[in-house]
């Protein structure tokens, strides 16, 4: 074969047919010239020969249509003419063309979108080498909770161990750097030597941190990220060996982290310092320290954990523990992407399954659409095989208008799911991990056009078997208009699932929309609206002089509540709803009879006074925290309502003594009401307040909180210069509004629910549709029954009546089933419910008026038409 | 390619009035046939007539279609020449590579001719 001159001859003979029919016609002709010629010269007469040759040669529009069937480009022919046919026939049919492109656009997108987010989020390895050797290591809560190690552990742990190449603490440390530029707050980590070695990735540039840089005493040292070598640095290699300053003290770059490195821990993180750590301090027996560990290749998680777990269960003389952490429980091992997933991976999956629910009606929906087609068009596939198309013609005349929905659906679905991931990415809430690495995923869209395209070819293609198997002229009789018994069976049941499964989305999106009331419900133990926080800091060596720290916070509130339009403000040590999270010990001296001790600690908040008022958090009893509550004066205290109860059983707590950290003690004042910390789901944890001057430490950043009379966000850059009207090197960070920090603290379950809301809104206009379609059907198909039964006089309400119960039985069917369902189903909810059941009868009685109403809707239509027939019309049409 | 013009059309087979040429053959006896002289279609069918004395009648529809497909394959190659009488015929001729076709399809010819002799000549 030549398969240049094939191609070209091909290409030509498409692009120009009459050229290449003209030649053939010509050549044909030519052959039956000199046939005849020959016939002449053989002595027959002119018309004899003609006869002969014609003979001879056969019909000349046979062999013409012989030669010109040779080629693959009549292959090519072929298929245009099925694609144009399928076109025209599609056109015609403009709504069910529709429904079925845009049906199947969402189907391929919503699961594309979501499956792209979820597989990139949960399921694809983190980018670091070997990254499922990279393990977290927590200690155990007394509640069973994972709880920071301490360096301590650390230490013995690294010791005695054999499955680790590389251990490392880290905690978050967020310095200030001045020079040049402005001050920038940076954040950042500190970190034992070995972290990088933990994650498989050295720095690009300069060196990795030595043991020996990692201990208290030894010289400052950091190592940047690329992005801020790039930003503050502008990329020059010349900064390794050069000195920064953070904090007011000189720090040597050592080396510069690749682009790609993103600590999975603290994607934020930007500069990183060794963690300077020594077991002569206190600090090294406080749990505030994040452990990340590496396995050594060829060793399991689980060998791992075994080692680390005998070792914690067996103390040895060389390294003596603190009671608090006696690790009497063992530690707790688990894969570092499991561990930053845990707090995500049930929503994520409850919005894959909801959305394979969606695919799921979407396959439904378009099944009973392709059969409904298929039903109308039996008299046009009879007529076809009746004028000799082969059944290969009709099926491949079927794919082809089959194929052509799935491409439209498909190049649409793409668009979705392109939106869809740019949506998840934008709106998703801060707690979703490496959700900026998410992108559409090729695999998933891949499947879900198969999926359909399957369903597509596999449904599309059933009425030209049928057509060929069956008797035509049986079915060109029937004129078309009637489907089997079985296939409307068939096309009930379909909607019948229809409806199940949309109830069960329907279900799981109204309990979690409960549930987000609830949340919303829940008193903060604040007024959050008018308020406006950020975070201050006081950092560098100009804060070493005793009080100059307290001096500063003093007249920068001084000079905030100078700027007009500030009704209060005070500063506090933590932040409710802003991810602050500081726990101390706190102890009643003497003790209290039935004190039942703490859970997990107690809050503990360094205020100005002024705080409570500004925050509008009501005394309950005694006293608030006052202007007099100054250092040097009576150390006092005021708790929160629930710890008052909970500790301090029948007794008054005013006039209680207690200590907060084995510090000095403090008496109880007064009791306020609770205070939403971590996040509104959270039942309240016990709080203590003191005045930021009778504090035993000196905190050096704090949050200011303003009450604004009129628009709080409108205040934020007069404020700001207020506070730099003091001191201009003190950056300010986290500058938000108390209702954006409220909502932002519900983001994850708001993220879960409006995806929910949305695929149930989906799957209740796919039910709808399809009760819709059936129905209607249903109803051509009866037109002559229902003419019989007016001519027999039915009234309108008869008929409406009839096909309502037709519709609606189908839907109670859906819901009996759906109801079953959900209550299986819902179990996988629990974890994302709040304040909600997941029997709860509202909602599902909720859900089921709904669909019950939905179904009204989608059957009145076809009801109304139905008692619209003319008995006379169509009992003379048939 | 796609639409194999190699099998029977039905033409062809029910076709009584002619013997047709031995299925798989045709290509060979075009080939052998140019290679004599370049020809147009109606010259080849009727030279092959002559040459086998009447025993092979050519389907026209089978031979213009093979002819195309043995363009194609780059075996022959056609031009549109004016004939005595002024009109326009396409003549085919046989090109190097239809040369070479047509040697190798040759002695697979004798090969299997001579093995069917064989094996007719054997006796029990």
């Amino acid at each position: 074969m030549n398969p240049w001159r094939q191609l070209s001859r091909g290409v030509r003979s498409l692009f120009d047919r009459s050229t290449t029919d003209a030649e053939i016609s010509d050549e044909v002709q030519h052959y039956l010239d000199q046939a005849t010629a020959a016939h002449l010269a053989r002595g027959l007469s002119e018309a004899e020969a003609r006869r002969a040759a014609r003979l001879e040669v056969g019909g000349i529009t046979v062999v013409r249509e012989q030669v010109r069937g040779y080629g693959w480009e009549n292959a090519v022919d072929a298929a245009v003419a099925d694609m144009r046919y399928a076109v025209r026939r599609l056109r015609a049919t403009p709504g069910f063309t529709t429904i079925a492109v845009l049906t199947l656009a969402l189907g391929i997108g919503a699961t594309t979108a979501i499956w792209s987010a979820v597989d990139s989020i949960l399921f694809r390895p983190l980018p670091y080498p070997g990254a499922d050797r990279i393990a977290t290591v927590w200690d155990h809560g007394i509640d069973g909770s994972r709880l920071d190690v301490t360096f301590g552990t650390l230490r013995e742990i690294e010791a005695r161990t054999r499955s680790f190449e590389a251990m490392a603490a880290m905690k978050a440390w967020q310095p200030t750097m001045t020079g040049p530029a402005e001050p920038e707050r940076l954040d950042g980590q500190r970190v034992s030597a070995s972290y990088f070695r933990a994650f498989g990735v050295r720095p690009i540039l300069g060196r990795d941190f030595l043991r020996s840089e990692d201990r208290a005493g030894a010289p400052n040292v950091v190592i940047v990220s690329n992005a801020l070598w790039e930003r503050r640095f502008g990329g020059d290699p010349a900064l390794i060996g050069r000195s920064i300053v953070l904090n007011g003290d000189p720090f040597v770059v050592i080396g510069v982290m690749p682009k790609t490195f993103v600590s999975a821990i603290a994607p934020s993180a930007q500069i990183w310092t060794p963690l300077d750590y020594d077991m002569s301090e206190d600090r090294a027996w406080g749990h505030h320290l994040r452990m990340v560990a590496r396995i050594r290749p060829g060793m399991r998680i689980e060998d791992a954990a075994r080692e680390v777990n005998s070792v914690a269960r067996n103390p040895v003389a060389e390294f003596p523990r603190q009671p608090w952490a006696a690790l009497e429980d063992g530690l707790v091992i688990s894969a570092l992407q499991e561990d930053l997933t845990r707090g995500v991976r049930p929503a994520l999956l409850a919005i894959l399954g909801a959305v394979t629910l969606v695919l799921l009606i979407v396959c439904v929906n378009v099944t009973n659409l392709l059969l409904a087609r298929g039903a109308e068009r039996r008299g046009e596939f009879a007529v076809r095989t009746a004028l000799g198309a082969s059944r290969a013609r009709l099926v491949r005349q079927l794919l082809t208008e089959s194929l052509l929905i799935a491409v439209a659906g498909g190049a649409i679905g793409m668009a979705v799911a392109t939106g869809g991931v740019g949506a998840i990415v934008r709106l998703g809430p801060p707690e979703l991990p490496r959700v900026a690495a998410v992108s559409v995923d090729v695999k998933a869209f891949a499947f879900g056009l198969a999926v359909t395209t399957l369903i597509g070819v596999a449904f599309g293609t059933i009425p030209a078997i049928q057509a060929v198997r069956g008797d035509p002229s049986e079915d060109l009789q029937r004129a078309s208009r009637r489907t089997t018994g079985g296939l409307r069976r068939t096309r009930g049941a379909l909607v019948v699932a229809e409806v199940a499964l949309a109830l069960l989305l329907l279900v799981s999106s109204g309990l979690l929309l409960r549930s987000i009331e609830r949340l919303f419900g829940v008193r903060s133990g604040f007024d959050a609206s008018g308020l406006l926080t950020m975070q201050v800091a006081a950092v560098g060596h100009r804060f070493d002089a005793d009080g100059a720290t307290y001096r500063f916070f003093e007249q920068a509130l001084d000079a905030v509540r100078r700027v007009p339009g500030v009704q209060s403000a005070a500063l506090t040590s933590q932040l409710p709803l802003s991810g602050d999270v500081e726990l101390y010990g706190v102890h009643f001296k003497p003790a209290v009879a039935n004190d039942p001790g703490e859970v997990r600690g107690s809050f503990r908040y360094g205020v100005t006074p002024g705080y409570f008022e500004t925050m509008r958090i009501p005394v309950r009893r005694g006293r608030s925290l006052e202007e007099g509550d100054r250092a040097g004066a009576p150390l006092v205290a005021v708790i929160s309502e629930s710890m008052a109860k909970r500790r301090l059983p029948g007794i008054d707590p005013i006039g209680q003594r207690l200590d907060i950290g084995d510090g000095p003690l403090y008496t109880v004042v007064g009791v306020v009401a609770d205070v939403k910390q971590e996040s509104l789901a959270l039942s309240e944890s016990d709080a203590v307040y003191t005045t930021m001057a009778q504090w035993h430490y000196t905190d050096n950043v704090m949050s200011l909180v303003v009450r604004a009379r009129g628009d709080a966000a409108a205040l934020a850059p007069t404020i700001r210069e207020a506070i730099w009207s003091v001191d201009k090197d003190q950056p300010i960070v986290r500058v938000a509004t108390m209702d954006a920090l409220l909502a932002s603290s519900a983001a994850s379950r708001r993220f879960a629910v409006t995806l929910f809301e949305a695929f149930a809104l989906a799957a209740l206009v796919l039910a709808a549709a399809g009760i819709y379609g059936v129905l209607s059907g249903s109803v051509v198909e009866r037109t002559r029954e229902m003419g019989v039964r007016a001519a027999l006089g039915a009234t309108h309400r008869d008929i409406v009546s009839l096909v309502l119960r037709q519709g609606l039985r189908l839907t109670a069917y859906g819901v009996v089933l759906g109801l079953a369902a959900a209550m299986v189903a819902t179990q996988a909810l629990v974890t994302l419910l709040f304040g909600v059941s997941r029997l709860d009868p509202v909602t599902y009685l909720g859900v089921v008026a709904l669909l019950a109403v939905t179904a009204v809707v989608a059957c009145a239509v076809p009801a109304w038409r139905a008692a619209r027939v003319d008995p006379v019309t169509t009992l003379r049409a048939d | 390619m796609l639409d194999g013009a190699d099998t029977p059309t039905p033409e062809r087979s029910v076709d009584e009035n002619n013997t047709d040429v031995i299925q798989g053959t045709l290509d060979m006896l075009i080939l052998k046939t140019l290679s004599l002289q370049p020809l147009h279609g109606f010259g080849i069918a009727r030279r092959i007539e002559q040459i086998s004395r009447d025993v092979f009648k050519v389907n026209p529809g089978s031979l213009l279609t093979a002819l195309q497909r043995l363009e194609r394959a780059g075996w022959l190659d056609s031009e549109w020449r004016q004939t005595e009488n002024a009109r326009r015929a396409k003549y085919y001729s046989l090109t190097r590579t239809g040369r070479k076709q047509l040697e190798a399809e040759t002695a697979d010819w004798n090969r299997r001719v001579s093995a069917v002799a064989r094996l007719l000549k054997a006796e029990g």
